[in-house]
C-alpha cells in the first residue's frame, strides 16, 4: 500500500520511528464526549496532518498531545497516548516539562505584548535554558533563523511583537515555539488567519522544521494537507476514520467518507 | 391645579390622541397595516408627541416666568404705593420725598418703609416674602370675609391667623393693595396657563392627527424627536457641570481678590482665623496656605493606596484566574458590597475602632500614635478603595485573550508564571488606570478623613500624627452660618476647584490610558 505512489517510496519504506502513539483516547467536555476512542501513531520527524469537518475534535486531540486540555475545568481524558517511553497523563509526569517537549502553535497568532526578542527568549528563560545572556542571544537569534524570520526583523528585536504583520507573528510563535528545543510542534490551523503569501511561507517553514522536529498540523484545507504532510488522519464524529500515507488518503481514500471529504461533498 | 394635575391631564389627552391616531392610521388603509409607511404604533407616538409636547414646554415655560413676572408686578405697586403714601404723610412744601434719607428717626413711618424698601435689597426680598403670604391669605377668604376687610370691619392679621397663615408683623396697607395686584396676576396668569394649554393640546392633536395619511413618514418624524430629546437631556447633564464649574471658579476668583495666588498656592501654614460677624476682615486677618492641605491629602491618599492596591490586585488575579465559577458568583459581588457602604460608616469603623486599635498597639509597642492619625484615615480608606482597584483590574484582567494564556502555558509556563510575565503586563495600563481612578476617589473622600484624620494642619511626614485634608477643611471652613463675601468661607470655593482639577486631571488621564489599552485587543 505505501509504496503505490513513486515520491513517497522512499521514505514509506522505511518504517520510522513511531513518536507519537495514541491508544483509546477519549475526551469528554463535562457530559459531552468528543473523542470516541481516537488511535493515532505519530511517525519521527514527519509532518502529520489532522483534517476533518469542524467541530470533529481535531483540535481536542492535538490538545491531548501536550495536555493543554488541562487547563479546561471541564475536561476529562481518558486513554494512554505514550510520548516516546512515558505514557503523559500519568500522573508523575511533569507537565511543564512536557509542553518543554511538545510545543504548541495556535490558530490565531498570539505573540505577547512584549518585545520580538522578548517573546522568544521567554520559554527558555521559563526552563532556564540559558545560562548568560549571550547564550540567550544566540538562541533567539537561531530561533528566529530557523523560523526564516530573522532578516526581517533583526534591526528591530526590542520592538514589540504584536506590531509585526499577521504571517511574521505566526512565524514569531513558531520560533518562539522552537527557543525551548522541543521534540514535537503541535500547530492548530497556524495559517488560517494569514493570507496566501503568509501561509506559502508557514508551509515552506514546515517543511524545513520537518528535518529536526516531529510535527502534528491541524488544517481544514486539503492542499495545504497534501502539501506539507506526509502522513494524513481523517477525523469524523470524534473518531478517526482513515489514516495513513498522505498521497494514498488523498488519491485512493479507502472510506467513502474520506472519499467524500476530500472531494467537497461535506464539510 | 397644580402643576403635576396639569401634566397628568396633559398626559391623559395625548394617550387619548395617541390611540386615536393609532387606529385612524389602521383605518385609513382598511386594516392592510403593512401598506402603512411606519408601523401603527409610529402614528399614535406622531399624535402624542405633537399634542403633549407644545403644550407641556407651553406650561413649562409659563411657570418658569410667572414668579419674575409676579415679582416685578408687586415690586412696581410697591414702589409707587410706598412713594405716593409717604408724599402724602409729608406736610407740604417738604413735598420731595427723595431728599429723606435712611435712618431718618423723624420721618414718617411709611417714608422709612419706602427707603428701605427702595435702597435694600433684603428688605425687598423680605416684602416680597410678606406680600405672598397675605396673598395667599386673601385667596382663602370667602366674599362675605373679603368686603369686611375691605371695610376695614376687621384687622388683617387675626384674619389670616384663622387661615393658618401667621404673619411677623401688622401689614402695611401697600402690602395689601400689591397682595390684591398678586392675585389679580396670578388669576390672569392662570387663565392664560389653561387657555393657552386648551388651545395647544386641541391644535395640537388636531393638527397631527388631521395629516395622518398612509404616506405619512410617522417613523422618521418620531426618530426625529427622540433624538431631540436625548439631546437635551444630555445637554443638561453637560450644562449642569459647566455651571457649577463657572460658580466655582467665580466664587473662587473673588476669593483670590483678597488673597494672592502665590500665598494660596504655595503657603505652607494654614490658619485662617475666624473673625467676629460683622468686623471688618482683611487678608491679615489669616493665612490660607493649600500645602499643608495637600500634603495631607497625597499622605493619606498613599497609604490608602499601599493598603488598597495590593490586596486589590491580588483579589483581581484571585478573582479573574483561580477562582472556580461557584466561588466567584458569590465573592464578587461580596466584594463589591464594600463599594456600597456609605463612607460614613467607614469613618465610624475608624473612629470607633481601627484609631483606638492602632494607638493602643501603638502604645504597647511603646510608639505614640495619635486616635487621629494619617494611617488610621489611610488604613480604613484603603479598605473602602478596595473593591474600586479589584472589580475594574479583574474586568481588565478578564480581558486579556485567553490566546496569550494558551501561548504561554503551552510554552510550558506555570500558571504562576504565566499570570507574572504575561497576563499582568499585557493588563497593566488598565492596572494603572484602575489605581488612578482610586486615587481619585482617595483625594475626593470627605467623610472618612472628617472623622479619622482630624483637623489640625500638620506639614508632617509621620504616619502617626494627626494631619487634615483638603475636603475636611472645605468642610470645617463652611460649617455653620456664613456669608459667603470673607475669606473664610470663599476660601472653600479655591479649595474646592483645586481639588476639581486634580481628580479631573486624574481622571482624564486614567480613562485615555484604558482607551488606549482597548485599541490593543479588539
Ligand atoms: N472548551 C470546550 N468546552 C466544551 N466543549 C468543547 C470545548 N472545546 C471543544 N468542544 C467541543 O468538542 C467538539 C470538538 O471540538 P474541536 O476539537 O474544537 O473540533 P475541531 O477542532 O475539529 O473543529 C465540538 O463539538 C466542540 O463543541
Ligand atoms: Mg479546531
Amino acid at each position: 500500500m505505501q509504496d503505490m505512489t513513486p515520491i513517497n517510496t522512499a521514505e514509506a519504506s522505511e518504517r520510522r520511528a513511531i513518536k507519537i502513539s495514541a491508544k483509546e483516547v477519549t475526551v469528554h467536555y463535562g457530559a459531552k464526549q468528543a473523542l470516541f476512542g481516537v488511535d493515532l501513531d505519530i511517525e519521527e520527524n514527519q509532518v502529520t496532518s489532522l483534517i476533518g469537518p469542524s467541530g470533529c475534535g481535531k483540535s481536542t486531540f492535538l490538545r491531548c498531545l501536550n495536555r493543554m486540555n488541562d487547563t479546561i475545568d471541564i475536561c476529562s481524558v481518558g486513554g494512554q497516548i505514550r510520548l516516546g517511553d512515558i505514557n503523559i497523563y500519568d500522573p508523575k509526569v511533569d507537565v511543564v516539562e512536557l509542553r518543554a517537549r511538545v510545543g504548541m502553535v495556535f490558530q490565531k497568532p498570539n505573540p505577547f505584548p512584549k518585545s520580538i526578542f522578548e517573546n522568544i527568549a521567554y520559554g527558555p528563560r521559563i526552563h532556564g535554558l540559558c545560562r548568560d545572556k549571550s547564550d540567550m542571544e544566540e538562541v533567539v537569534v537561531s530561533s528566529l533563523q530557523k523560523a526564516g524570520l530573522f532578516d526581517e526583523v533583526k534591526d528591530r528585536l526590542d520592538e514589540p511583537g504584536t506590531g509585526l504583520s499577521g504571517g511574521q507573528q505566526q512565524r514569531l510563535c513558531i520560533a518562539r515555539a522552537i527557543a525551548v528545543s522541543p521534540e514535537v510542534i503541535l500547530m492548530d490551523e497556524p495559517c488560517s488567519a494569514l493570507d496566501p503569501i503568509a501561509t506559502a511561507k508557514v508551509e515552506e517553514l514546515i517543511d524545513e522544521l520537518r528535518e529536526n522536529y516531529t510535527i502534528v498540523i491541524v488544517t481544514h484545507s486539503m492542499q495545504q494537507a497534501a502539501r506539507v504532510s506526509q502522513r494524513t488522519a481523517f477525523f469524523h464524529l470524534g473518531n478517526i476514520v482513515e489514516e495513513g500515507p498522505t498521497e494514498q488518503i488523498f488519491t485512493m481514500p479507502k472510506d467513502q467518507r474520506t472519499q467524500d471529504y476530500i472531494t467537497g461533498r461535506f464539510g | 391645579m397644580s402643576p403635576l394635575w396639569l401634566l397628568a391631564v396633559i398626559f391623559i389627552v395625548a394617550l387619548t390622541g395617541a390611540i386615536l391616531g393609532r387606529s385612524r392610521a389602521i383605518g385609513a388603509v382598511d386594516g392592510e397595516v403593512s401598506t402603512l409607511h411606519s408601523r401603527p404604533g409610529y402614528y399614535g407616538s406622531y399624535v402624542f408627541i405633537w399634542t403633549a409636547i407644545p403644550a407641556a414646554l407651553f406650561m413649562a415655560a409659563l411657570l418658569i416666568a410667572q414668579p419674575f413676572f409676579n415679582r416685578s408686578v408687586v415690586h412696581d405697586h410697591l414702589f409707587g404705593a410706598y412713594e405716593s403714601g409717604c408724599q402724602r404723610s409729608l406736610s407740604f412744601g417738604k413735598s420731595n420725598a427723595a431728599i429723606l434719607k435712611a435712618g431718618d428717626e423723624n420721618a414718617p413711618q411709611i417714608c422709612r418703609d419706602w427707603i428701605e424698601f427702595r435702597d435694600l435689597e433684603t428688605r425687598q426680598d423680605l416684602v416680597q416674602g410678606v406680600v405672598r403670604n397675605v396673598a395667599d391669605g386673601l385667596a382663602l377668604l370667602n366674599k362675605d370675609e373679603l368686603t369686611k376687610l375691605r371695610a376695614g370691619l376687621v384687622a388683617i392679621r387675626p384674619m389670616m391667623a384663622q387661615k393658618g397663615i401667621a404673619l411677623a408683623e401688622d401689614v402695611s396697607a401697600p402690602i395689601v393693595s400689591a397682595a390684591y395686584r398678586l392675585n389679580d396676576a396670578r388669576s390672569r396668569a392662570n387663565f392664560l396657563l389653561y387657555g393657552g394649554l386648551g388651545i395647544l393640546l386641541l391644535a395640537g392633536f388636531l393638527g397631527s392627527y388631521l395629516r395622518i395619511r398612509p404616506a405619512l413618514r410617522a417613523r422618521n418624524l418620531v426618530e426625529a424627536n427622540i433624538r431631540i430629546a436625548l439631546i437635551i437631556a444630555s445637554s443638561i447633564a453637560v450644562l449642569t457641570t459647566v455651571g457649577i464649574v463657572l460658580s466655582m471658579l467665580f466664587e473662587a476668583l473673588n476669593f483670590f481678590d483678597h488673597v494672592p495666588l502665590v500665598d494660596f498656592f504655595f503657603g505652607t501654614v494654614w490658619d485662617p482665623r475666624f473673625q467676629s460677624v460683622g468686623r471688618q476682615v482683611s487678608s491679615e486677618g489669616g493665612q490660607f496656605g493649600l500645602l499643608p492641605l495637600l500634603w495631607g491629602t497625597m499622605f493619606i491618599s498613599l497609604v490608602a493606596l499601599l493598603v488598597a492596591v495590593p490586596i486589590g490586585l491580588f483579589a483581581a488575579i484571585y478573582m479573574a484566574e483561580y477562582a472556580t465559577r461557584p466561588i466567584r458568583a458569590v465573592a464578587k459581588p461580596m466584594l463589591e458590597i464594600l463599594a456600597g457602604i456609605p463612607t460614613i460608616v467607614y469613618g465610624f469603623f475608624a473612629l470607633v475602632t481601627v484609631g483606638p486599635f492602632l494607638r493602643d498597639a501603638g502604645a504597647s509597642i511603646g510608639l505614640s500614635i495619635s486616635a487621629n492619625s494619617v494611617l488610621t484615615a489611610g488604613f480604613v480608606m484603603g479598605i473602602m478603595l478596595i473593591p474600586f482597584i479589584s472589580s475594574l483590574s479583574d474586568d481588565i484582567i478578564s480581558a486579556v485573550p485567553q490566546s496569550l494564556r494558551d501561548g504561554s502555558l503551552g510554552l510550558g509556563a506555570t500558571k504562576s508564571e504565566t499570570i507574572k510575565q504575561v497576563i499582568l503586563p499585557a493588563a497593566l495600563p488598565g492596572i494603572v488606570a484602575s489605581i488612578l481612578l482610586a486615587a481619585s476617589r482617595a483625594i475626593g473622600e470627605t467623610m472618612i478623613v472628617v472623622m479619622a484624620a482630624g483637623i489640625a494642619a500638620n506639614l508632617t511626614a509621620n504616619p502617626f500624627e494627626a494631619v487634615t485634608t483638603v475636603t475636611v477643611k472645605i468642610v470645617s471652613q463652611l460649617t455653620g452660618d456664613l456669608e459667603f463675601n470673607s475669606p473664610q468661607t470663599l476660601v472653600a470655593f479655591a479649595l474646592g476647584i483645586t481639588l476639581f482639577f486634580i481628580t479631573l486631571g486624574l481622571n482624564v488621564f486614567a480613562l485615555h490610558i484604558v482607551r488606549k489599552y482597548r485599541e490593543q485587543y479588539d
